[in-house]
């Protein structure tokens, strides 16, 4: 893991998952700008697998349990295409506050994450 | 747990049957993620470290378990699953109540975290939110010919998305 990068990542995360739950709550349908943001999260997930893949041939070692970071990582990687499913399967207002949700989730599942790969003692 | 919940919508349209509609697959939806979380952790305690702290891990496998289940319930249709959802969600409701209290008196009994330890603080409180919503929303939503219930929700409510 990079920290600025994972910090950046949160950030990303957390004000896309407000943006979508306010739209959401305002009574807005999914649409370019939540799934937008909602596959923003996404992508960076995916960079953060390969970054995650990568940093241990460099010497960037998870201090923590490195099967836990990927138990975290993995399910994190899911939620938004599950979402963003739902959202293009039901389009209501609700879908917009899921992909909040689901942003909000990431948010925090990267902080863990962050942790684990800097904080935790295995 | 959360792939079946995806699927719901993609059924013929019966709308009186799903509760996964609405506000209520808000409700599916955190439930789904909290399943998952207590499920990836519940594996990773057990599979590493059981003996560290099995009644804390003995119980965030049960968490688990009945996350899922109410997450199985709240999205299937029918009465049998409505009584499912109801009794998961208030079994969760008493486990973060009892848990949160004997983490906080009790802390020797419970080394390592659960989803439920401190009222669920490690997920921001929304292991204890979320089944006083759960619970609010199932009598809103309960079948109708039990419509008569104390409060009486309306049967026209049932699969709009009011909320």
């Amino acid at each position: 893991m990079i920290e600025t990068f994972s910090t950046v990542q949160i950030a990303v995360a957390a004000i896309a998952g407000l943006l979508c739950l306010s739209l959401g709550l305002g009574g807005k349908t999914p649409n370019d700008l939540t799934l937008g943001v909602t596959l923003l999260v996404e992508v960076l997930l995916l960079a953060q697998v390969v970054v995650s893949i990568v940093a241990p041939f460099v010497g960037n070692i998870a201090t923590g349990s490195v099967l836990e970071f990927w138990v975290y990582l993995v399910t994190a990687a899911l939620l938004p295409p599950l979402a963003g499913l739902w959202a293009l399967l039901e389009r209501n207002r609700w879908s917009t506050v899921i992909l909040g949700v689901t942003c909000i989730s990431v948010a925090i599942m990267v902080f863990r994450m962050n942790e684990i790969w800097f904080v935790q003692q295995a | 747990m959360v792939p079946s919940a995806a699927r719901t919508p993609s059924r013929p349209p019966q709308r009186p049957a799903s509760r996964a509609t609405g506000i209520g697959r808000v409700l599916v939806f955190v439930y789904g993620i909290l399943a998952l979380a207590a499920t990836g952790r519940s594996v990773f305690q057990i599979g590493t470290k059981f003996g560290e702290a099995p009644v804390a891990y003995a119980l965030s496998a049960l968490a688990a378990v009945v996350y899922i289940v109410a997450t199985i319930a709240l999205v299937a249709p029918g009465a049998r699953w409505y009584r499912v959802a109801v009794v998961t969600i208030a079994f969760e409701l008493v486990g973060v109540l009892v848990v949160g209290v004997l983490s906080i008196f009790d802390p020797v009994l419970f080394p390592d975290d659960t989803v439920w330890s401190f009222f669920g603080r490690g997920y921001l409180f929304i292991p204890l939110i979320i089944p006083v919503l759960g619970l609010l929303w199932l009598r809103r939503t309960s079948p109708h010919r039990a419509g008569a219930e104390a409060t009486g929700p309306r049967p026209d409510d049932t699969a709009s998305g009011r909320g």
